[in-house]
């Protein structure tokens, strides 16, 4: 099953590098991911769906958790959220089909971007499925280019509690020899 | 005052309380080479870089500090990635430094570039590139912290040469490290010592598997009270070995692939596993479908990841191992699980019989009897730095560690070569200690040019070379499930005494076990280096072995009494 994993990051150079590499090292498959600027400036949210089962999802948590770069990471899967995707869609639309074009775009809620001679682009956002019947409702009429993003994800009602990004310090047990 | 990025680095290691480092020079760590001179630090210059990472690697394992390795860029820097790995898997603090091309020069080509934190990103901890004098203080103090702290493991610095050759002020309380503290740990909560205490309660037959992590968490003493209060027996990994002393009347010895029979037996039959600082490897468990059916599992790792990895857990406790045993200790009621000690005493006689160590030699030299020497005649106080393979194998079962640190080995990796190396680095680390290597004919050969460093560096350090004409390890297999097709596993060696006089280094060979005992006996009393060419029988076996995919009781158990034919039973019928 897929599940969605969110990781707060620092924003700096080669930290997809390091997430995505260890996916990949921890033998997942990422179906989809979607980087940003976060609510807080230097960090960054990494939205990932990743194939796998609950335990195998909980392991990739906990091994993106270490990695210095990544501040926390929630499971998105195990709770009510919001995950939509973003879709832009150009479509063959000369006069004769135009008017079909645009009320299949309506039926999707899609809205029009850009209007050219003879083909107009479409902008869909909603579930992965939405988006996928709506490039198929439009493929008949000549689906010319199809741009999607991976899943935006967000938990519904208020945070538990707000996770801090930075963990308390905790008392380190001293080691037993140190340098 | 103004410093180059070289003497900031000089200057922190200092600090931060390095006194050795391992290393080779080049073009692109030139201005650090350079800028050593005038730094109280010691340069062990090595033959090849991978001898540099598995020496800082001995020397962490033989003192738990950080090592410290220095190359040039690329092909300095490629040596070290199995090293690194090395470090990695066993969880060992590592920094290494590295020299970088020019920051204007990155993503050129430019001579001897190499994407080195690309490429050591799966081999490190963490790696840091820095293009700037200013980072580098703050950088190296927090790679110190991460190789430390919670898991430990090789962290890499990658320094571009203007950065080293740039000037500027050094603050050193301004690089005090922040984040490193990201990649603590949660505590563990009150619910799970008191989990913890009910499961124990109700266990009649626990058993404690004794791992790395004990070690490296400095909780032997929480370890054996433990084991004391509730009589729990105890069977260690093998990088658990010295963790908590062999001859501990509890000690069980080691589990797993080349465990003692009765300890796989052990594990099969309890009905409480106490997994402390251990990470249930493949090596240990046998096939997962059937391992401890009818035990809970109580699993305490400094690592979340680990928790549940490879095995499902009752409870599983993310924490430090001596802090949840200060907590667990003062509650714990005592047992004296007489029948439980009873049954596997009896595993144990019943196994005993089939010890090589009770049977005559006839003339010939086994391996397993090399060891048994040695350990007697050093008082088993010796480090041992071992190689990877049947020798290892047989050092691990034979020679009696009582010390923690007493045994160097290369376990999730399985480094061959790792061997001279790592026992360099150990000698430095613990100079009053007898360090021996115990390497096979193969693994020696691949880093046998560090034999220059060791006398470069006046080290007495002994070698026992467990000389059997193969791949031993790898033709065992092939005797077993390959129909004894020994493709490529017979290995010619040169003649090791006259190499070692090359070096400098005096040596015997033997082929009986009276010579053996009394090579090593001259072995300890010569002042320098001294290497031992043991001609051991070649097509000897490790017995038990669990085949790899094989459940941990369906061992191949040594015949009773010792033939070359293979007897494969299962463990239930000892
Ligand atoms: C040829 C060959 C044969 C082998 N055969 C066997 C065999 O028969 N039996 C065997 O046991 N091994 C065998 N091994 C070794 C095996 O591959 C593993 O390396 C070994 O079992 C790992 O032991 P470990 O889990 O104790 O140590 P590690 O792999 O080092 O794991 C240590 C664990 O402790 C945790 N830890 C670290 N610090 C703390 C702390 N402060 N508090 C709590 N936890 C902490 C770590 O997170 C980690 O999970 C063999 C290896 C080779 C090369
Ligand atoms: C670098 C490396 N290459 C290959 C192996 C696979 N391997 C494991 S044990 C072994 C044989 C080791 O032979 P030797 O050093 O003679 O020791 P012996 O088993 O004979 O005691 C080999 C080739 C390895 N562990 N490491
Ligand atoms: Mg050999």
């Amino acid at each position: 099953m897929a599940h969605i994993l969110v990781a707060t990051t620092d924003d700096e150079p080669g930290v997809l590098n390091r997430v995505t590499s260890l996916v990949r090292r921890r033998a997942f498959n990422i179906h989809s991911l979607t980087v940003g600027p976060a609510e807080t400036s230097g960090t960054s949210r990494m939205t990932m769906v990743v194939e796998s089962d609950e335990t195998g999802a909980r392991r990739v948590a906990a091994h993106l958790e270490k990695l210095l770069n990544v501040l926390r990471v929630e499971i998105l899967s195990e709770r009510p959220s919001v995950v939509r995707y973003l879709a832009l869609l150009r479509v063959s639309a000369p006069a004769t089909t135009r008017g079909q074009v645009l009320l299949v775009g309506q039926a999707f809620r899609a809205q029009v971007v850009d209007v050219a001679e003879d083909s107009v682009v479409l902008e869909c956002s909603g579930s992965a499925e939405k988006i996928s019947a709506l490039a198929d409702a439009l493929r008949p009429y000549g689906l010319m280019e199809l741009s999607r993003t991976g899943a935006l994800a967000m938990a519904r009602g208020t945070l538990p509690t707000v996770v801090p990004l930075k963990r308390p310090e905790v008392d380190y047990p001293p080691l037993a020899m140190s340098v | 005052m103004q410093l180059s990025g070289a003497q900031i680095l000089w200057e922190c290691l200092v600090r931060l309380g390095v006194d050795t480092v391992f290393g080779y020079p080049g073009g692109a760590i030139l201005p650090a080479y350079d800028a050593l001179l005038d730094y109280p630090i010691r340069h062990v210059l090595v033959r090849h870089e991978q001898g540099a990472a598995h020496m800082a690697d001995g020397y962490a394992r033989a003192s738990g500090r950080v090592g410290v390795v220095i190359a040039t860029s690329g092909p300095g820097a490629t040596n070290l990635v199995t090293g690194l790995a090395n470090a990695l898997m066993d969880s060992i603090p590592m920094v290494a430094i590295t020299g970088q091309v020019g920051s204007r020069l990155l993503g050129t080509d430019a001579f001897q570039e190499v994407d080195v934190t690309g490429v050591t990103l799966p081999v490190t901890k963490h790696n840091y590139l820095v293009t700037r004098a200013e980072d580098i203080a703050p950088v190296l103090r927090e790679a110190f912290a991460v190789a430390r702290q919670g898991r430990p493991g090789p962290v890499l610095v990658d320094i571009t040469k203007d950065a080293q050759q740039a000037k500027t002020e050094l603050d050193w309380e301004g690089a005090e490290p922040t984040r490193h503290l990201r990649c603590s740990l949660p505590a563990f909560t009150e619910e799970q010592v008191t989990a913890a205490l009910d499961l124990i309660r109700g266990a009649a037959r626990p058993l404690i598997l004794a791992g790395h992590g004990i070690e490296l968490s400095g909780a032997k003493e929480q370890v054996l009270a433990f084991a004391a209060r509730t009589r729990t027996p105890m069977a260690t990994t093998l990088l658990g070995i010295g963790a908590v002393p062999a001859q501990h009347p509890l000690n069980l010895g080691m589990m797993g692939m080349h465990g003692e029979a009765w300890v796989n037996q052990a594990i099969q039959e309890a009905d409480l596993l106490l997994a402390f600082g251990m990470r249930f490897d493949d090596r240990v468990t046998g096939t997962l479908a059937t391992y401890a059916q009818h035990a809970k599992k109580i699993h305490i790792d400094i690592d979340p990841a680990e928790l549940g990895k490879n095995v499902p857990v009752d409870l599983g406790v993310a924490g430090d191992l001596r802090a949840f045993l200060d907590k667990l200790l003062p509650e714990l009621d005592f047992h004296d699980h007489r029948e439980w000690l009873g049954r596997i005493e009896a595993l144990k006689g019943a196994a005993a019989v089939r010890d090589i160590q009770s049977m005559p030699d006839e003339g010939r030299l086994f391996a397993a009897h090399v060891i048994h020497d040695l350990w007697r005649l050093t008082e088993g106080t010796a480090i041992v730095v071992t190689d990877v393979g049947q020798h290892q194998m047989w050092e691990a079962q034979y020679y009696h560690h009582e010390e923690p640190r007493s045994l160097i080995t290369s376990g999730g990796l399985g480094t061959m070569g790792f061997a001279l190396p790592a026992a360099l680095g150990a000698k430095i680390a613990r100079p009053d200690k007898e360090v021996w290597v115990v390497a096979g004919d193969g693994g020696f050969q691949m880093t046998m040019p560090e034999l220059m460093t060791l006398v470069q560096e006046g080290l007495k350090v002994n070698i026992a070379i467990i000389n059997n004409g193969y791949l031993g390890m790898v033709r065992q297999w092939q005797e077993f499930f390959y129909e004894r097709r020994y493709s490529s596993t017979p290995i010619l060696s040169p003649d090791f005494v006259k190499l070692a006089a090359a070096f400098g280094i005096e040596g015997l060979s033997v082929s009986t076990r009276e010579a053996a005992v009394r090579a090593i006996e001259t072995a300890r009393a010569c002042e320098g280096p001294f290497l031992i060419d043991f001609r051991v029988e070649q097509e000897d076996t490790v017995f038990p072995m669990v085949p790899a995919g094989a459940a941990l009781d369906a061992m191949i158990r040594r015949p009773i009494p010792a033939t070359p034919s293979v007897l494969a039973e299962t463990g239930a019928d000892i």
